[in-house]
């Protein structure tokens, strides 16, 4: 019903289009002189019509369902519902609907067949009335669009204000996304904090979120203190920024001022398919190659390391920021004027002393920016460290220890059961605002010192 | 270090040497030939300037004394330039430690990003010409004096460069230049981004370098030329038209080209 | 003068003649080449690891294209087959019957130990090819039968045989037992069809990708299909029309910050807003194409305001002069004129939508699926995460079977980036 909602939608824009067209060429070719083009009086049909069904079909779909429970759960027998909780309440509302889709699991009660039966009529109904609502709706836009036509009509004007506000629409899009992140977040989070204290949170050296989400489960007693998952985001970061700072920075001296054009044209794609690569694929490479290799080389020199070290995811992430950063410092490099090379180069500097002495110093500012976003990243990256990484936070430095990182925790406690009501749940958002807050500073302040950087040599 | 002063007044006594001799000197940039047959020479402790309309090839001639042009990928040079009589294109020549011998001034003035001092003191420390501190802050005020410069900036030698006027700026950059002791001084436009009273400034420094060094100065105003050579070569379209002193060139140019040109109906 | 080549009386401490290199220098022109070794060198270590990452993932991924095969003749017994319901005849049995023939002299126990060769989708093939051509129903058939996934990788060398027996999955009597059949020539490898007609299984020799690849298809098209429009709108908005200003400037630090932001954070607001408030149905590609959708929006915004910049103001006054409206000028000369670098920024964006992961793994496509998604709404995998699927499941044959996965994803992406670049060589013009 919902495709021929908008087949019925296309159907009217295209007859209001050539309805109103038709009309504005009559005029036209009545010798009389029209404001707009034909083709306007057109676009302005079309554009009346689709606007507001478009709206009216997204909206209906969102909401209905929302209507149509409510109603159905009305119309329950009082004595049932006033017993159950919310959450046996979703689970009968749950029940009904999988019976209204065909799918019965022994011998409901006889109220529910009832109440399935009338979901079943609501949601047919809902349908009807949208489809009716679109021809109805869209027949009277259309008419009215007709209507207009005529030889003063400024239909070039109103069109161009309906495209100019579908654009102001889809710039805010992206408000939007920011706000609902925030929000989602900031909601979940402040659940979260009404079960778990912020103070522990915040400072406590415990983390063990695996609690029980139906009595009787066996699992930990629980604490949510974040210090050592962040702790272990950090040990990750660090050995990834190790691999990735000198690797980057080196090839990006070397492809600036010393490769020659042949080399710096294969070289730079090259790089670019490294950073093409998935991460999932990254992650698969660090627990199929990297981690066995540095098992084994531990092993041979008598150390004790751990199949998931924070080594071995670490240092894969480092090898996926390595083009990240060499890009970065390459444009921050290139972006400092040939004068000051030039000025260098005519006081008798070897190209290799113009380059630490005066391009690399004057580049720091954006290859420092660089070097930021790569942390951010870095802190972000999830695939790498969930394939890779431990599960368990422990408070440790030791690189060749397993560790957790924010991102792990966020995913493992998101994947399988999902309920918003108990803290392991929540704790993810927990952790996901403060990870979204981290990275929203040091990328603010990153492109903050990029752009004055770019400015400065503008 | 005092030697190097003691020879300059020696040789001031004496006849004007010859410093530079440039034979044939073609360059091309790709396919694009943008010198041709370009024969000169030099003299020692004489202010030579290079005039002609833009794209004359004249910055590109200049750019040829301190192989600078060996930065440009498809730049070629052909020919021979020889300073004392050392051809500069020799393949034992390093670029590197003709470039301490033959300075150069850029159009733009272009210091460094680092504070004043360490703008003049950039080239002695990059070639050892000091011991230590004090005799490194010995270069720097010489060669900010020499600059013409020292008096203005000497209360903020940590000051950064970039901070200075336009003028005080292209002085910095000529005494960053002079503090290597180079035989040579190039000035490619150095007043084009001047404001008159620091070109008045920087021509009057000019004039004073000429005691110490050969400066070649590539300018597209002739009133420049005439104020502060002693030699003018004209050029165009590739060619040395028309080589000889200031005066000469100015009152009584040889070539028909350089007659037009200095009565500006070519430029 | 000539004392320029001679070291004595020159200019200063040092400086000696142009041609004669003394020790500074070459010392300063061996720091120099150390600089250019060590980056060489960083570019040689990124090399080799990437060459190290496609080397392993192509030579553990190739042995996925084949599947070790039985060729079994087959007795179709009518009497196993119910006439009423073919569907439900046991077919298992049948090819049981017909690989125990090569060992006649096997005990009851020693049946079940061979039995295990064969896949539980040898049956299934049985039962397909009867239910296509019911003519065969008392007939005896030559059906070619996977086998489980120990006795292929056996065949394919992936199981050595020179371990202790205690640490092999298969025992030294097992190994027997499949000899025996290559010794009888019916052991066959032919290219894994299944990797991609089929949807996921718990078997890897039933594992396929067909699943993930329709479930990657939705959301890339739900993916372009929003944030294509969008991306454009916002781009032509704050590029052609909007007035520097706090709104402006806000909108277009909120881009930069979004493309920024790390994927899992959208993958949170999905859960939370698209799964949590609006009731979207869970581990639908719709869903993780909205996802991807806000995820790739800042990368087509970017590259579209980088192609409305490239085209010059020269053919906006052209249009203005004579007499179009700004909008006539945007839509009419601007926009086709910038459109071969919005597609190569579009296609682009989708070729980091197609790779990403973790936003989807949150929304519960990484669901055990084993049919593949009729529409957008049906539960799905999408590629990326069927790899992550894979990459966590014990069996070894998943081993191999994700790295060819990996290499059916790559072979994507290098597609799409291909497409682009091939896009920009053609019609990327410069001013």
């Amino acid at each position: 019903m919902t495709t021929l909602a908008f087949a019925l939608l296309f159907v009217l824009a295209c007859t209001g289009y050539v309805m109103n067209r038709r009309a504005a060429q009559a005029i036209w070719a009545d010798g009389t002189r029209l404001h707009s083009l034909s083709n306007f009086h057109g676009l302005y049909s079309l554009l009346l019509v689709v606007i507001p069904i478009f709206v009216l079909i997204i909206l209906w779909l969102l909401l209905a369902p929302f209507v149509i429970n409510a109603i159905t759960v009305a119309s329950l027998p009082a004595d049932v519902m006033s017993e159950a909780s919310s959450g046996q309440a979703q689970l009968i509302l749950a029940e009904i609907s999988s019976i209204a889709g065909g799918r019965v699991f022994g011998d409901p009660e006889p109220w529910k067949i009832d109440a399935a039966n009338r979901l079943v009529f609501l949601n047919e109904a809902s349908s009807y009335a949208l489809v009716a609502a679109v021809v109805v709706l869209g027949a009277a836009l259309a008419y009215f669009a007709r209507q207009r036509v005529s030889a003063e009509f400024r239909a070039r004007q109103r069109v161009e204000t309906m495209v100019s506000g579908l654009m102001i629409f889809c710039a805010t899009v992206a408000i939007f996304t920011t706000i609902g992140i925030i929000a989602a977040l900031v909601f979940e989070t402040w659940k979260f904090f009404s079960m778990v204290p912020f103070t522990e949170f915040l400072f406590g050296l415990n983390w063990e979120p695996q609690i029980p989400i139906r009595e009787g489960q066996i699992a930990g007693a629980g604490a949510f203190g974040w210090l050592p998952v962040i702790l272990g985001t950090l040990v990750i970061t660090a050995v990834a920024l190790i691999v990735a700072v000198p690797t980057g920075l080196m090839s990006a001296i070397y492809l600036n001022e010393f490769a020659p054009k042949s080399v710096r044209s294969v070289v730079k794609p090259f790089l670019e398919i490294l950073a093409g690569v998935p991460t999932v694929v990254y992650g698969f490479f660090a627990i199929l190659v990297v981690a066995p290799a540095i098992r084994s080389f531990g092993q041979s020199i008598g150390l004790d390391v751990s199949p998931n070290t924070a080594l071995a995811a670490g240092s894969v992430m480092g090898v996926m920021l390595i083009p990240f950063i060499s890009s970065f410092a390459d444009d921050a490099l290139s972006a400092v004027p040939n004068a000051l090379r030039e000025g260098s180069l005519a006081m008798g500097a070897t190209r290799g002393e113009m380059m630490t002495t005066v391009l690399f110093p004057a580049a720091i500012p954006g290859i420092v920016g660089g070097v930021l976003l790569a942390v951010s990243r870095a802190i972000g990256e999830t695939m790498i460290v969930v394939m890779a990484a431990g599960l368990i936070a422990k408070m440790t430095i030791n690189p060749l220890d397993s560790v957790t990182t924010v991102t792990v925790q966020i995913v493992t406690l998101l994947i399988g059961d999902t309920s918003f009501d108990n803290p392991k749940t929540l704790a993810a958002f927990a952790l996901g605002l403060m990870l979204f807050l981290v990275t929203l500073l040091i990328n603010v302040f990153a492109l903050r010192i990029v752009r004055k950087y770019r400015e400065a040599y503008d | 270090m005092y030697d190097a002063d003691q020879n300059r007044t020696e040789r001031k006594v004496g006849q004007k040497d010859i410093k530079i001799t440039a034979r044939d000197v073609q360059v091309y940039y790709g396919t694009n030939h943008a010198i041709k047959d370009v024969s000169v020479e030099i003299e020692d402790k004489t202010v030579t300037a290079f005039i002609g309309p833009s794209g004359c090839g004249k910055s590109t001639f200049l750019r040829c004394l301190n192989r600078m042009n060996d930065t440009i990928d498809i730049c070629r040079v052909e020919g021979n330039i020889a300073i004392d009589g050392e051809d500069i294109y020799d393949r034992r020549v390093d670029p590197v430690q003709l470039r301490a011998k033959v300075g150069m001034v850029f159009q733009k003035p272009n210091p460094f990003p680092k504070s004043i001092y360490d703008n003049v003191a950039y080239g002695p420390k990059i070639h050892g010409l000091a011991k230590n501190k004090s005799e490194l802050d010995d270069i720097v005020e010489r060669a900010l004096r020499r600059g013409a410069i020292w008096d203005e900036v000497k209360d903020r030698l940590q000051a950064p460069g970039t901070g200075l006027s336009g003028g005080q700026q292209q002085r910095l950059c000529i005494a960053r230049a002079v503090a290597t002791e180079p035989e040579v001084l190039l000035m490619d436009e150095p007043c084009s981004a001047l404001d008159p009273i620091a070109t008045g400034q920087v021509e009057e420094l000019i004039d004073e370098l000429k005691q110490n060094y050969s400066v070649v100065i590539v300018t597209h105003s002739m009133q420049q030329a005439a104020r502060v050579s002693q030699k003018t070569a004209f050029f165009h379209l590739g060619n040395l038209v028309e080589y000889d002193d200031t005066e000469k060139i100015f009152t009584n140019p040889q070539d028909s080209r350089t007659e037009s040109y200095i009565t500006g109906r070519i430029g | 003068m000539t004392d320029l080549t001679t070291s004595s009386g020159g200019a200063a401490s040092g400086q000696t003649g142009i041609s004669s290199a003394d020790l500074g220098l070459r010392r300063r022109h061996r720091k120099e080449l150390r600089l250019k070794i060590l980056g060489m060198a960083a570019i040689l270590f990124a090399a080799t690891m990437l060459f190290i990452l496609l080397a392993s993932i192509v030579s553990s991924g190739y042995k996925a294209f084949t599947q070790t095969h039985l060729e079994l003749e087959i007795e179709v017994q009518e009497d196993l087959i119910p006439a009423d319901n073919p569907a439900r005849g046991d077919y298992q049995a049948m090819v049981e019957a017909a690989l125990l023939d090569y060992y006649p002299d096997a005990a009851d126990d020693e049946r079940r130990a061979i039995t295990s060769i064969l896949s539980s989708g040898a049956a299934l093939k049985l039962r397909d090819n009867v239910l296509s051509d019911p003519d065969l129903i008392g007939t005896q058939t030559t059906v070619n039968v996977p086998v489980s996934d120990n006795y292929d990788q056996l065949n394919k060398d992936l199981l050595d045989r020179d371990l202790p027996e205690n640490r092999r999955r298969l025992d030294d009597s097992q190994i027997a037992y499949f000899d025996r059949l290559e010794d009888a020539g019916i052991v066959s490898a032919p290219i894994n069809w299944t990797l991609v007609t089929a949807a996921d299984s718990r078997f890897p020799e039933l594992a396929g990708l067909k699943g993930a690849l329709i479930g990657s298809f939705w959301a890339l098209l739900v993916c372009f299909l929003i944030s294509f429009p969008l991306g454009i709108g916002a781009a032509i908005y704050l590029e052609e029309f909007a007035k520097k200003n706090r709104t402006s400037d806000f909108i277009e630090v909120n881009i930069n910050n979004l493309a920024a932001v790390p994927s899992v954070v959208f993958g949170l607001l999905a859960l939370a807003v698209f799964l949590g408030w609006f009731g979207m149905p869970r581990s639908a590609p719709l869903v993780g194409g909205m996802t991807l959708a806000l995820m790739t929006m800042p990368t087509i915004i970017i590259s579209t305001r980088a192609a409305l910049k490239a085209v010059p103001p020269s053919i906006r006054e052209a249009a203005l002069g004579v007499g179009a409206s700004k909008h006539q000028v945007v839509f009419g000369h601007v926009l086709p004129l910038a459109m071969p670098g919005i597609l190569t920024g579009t296609i682009i964006g989708l070729a980091q939508a197609l790779g990403e992961t973790a936003p989807l793994l949150l929304i519960g496509m990484n669901a055990f699926i084993t049919s593949a998604p009729a529409s957008p709404v049906d539960a799905a995998t999408a590629l990326p995460t069927q790899i992550y699927i894979w990459a966590d499941s014990p069996e070894r044959g998943f081993v191999s079977r994700t790295s060819a996965a990996i290499m059916v994803l790559l072979t994507f992406l290098v597609a799409m980036n291909a497409l682009a670049i091939f896009l920009r060589s053609k019609f990327e013009r410069r001013w």
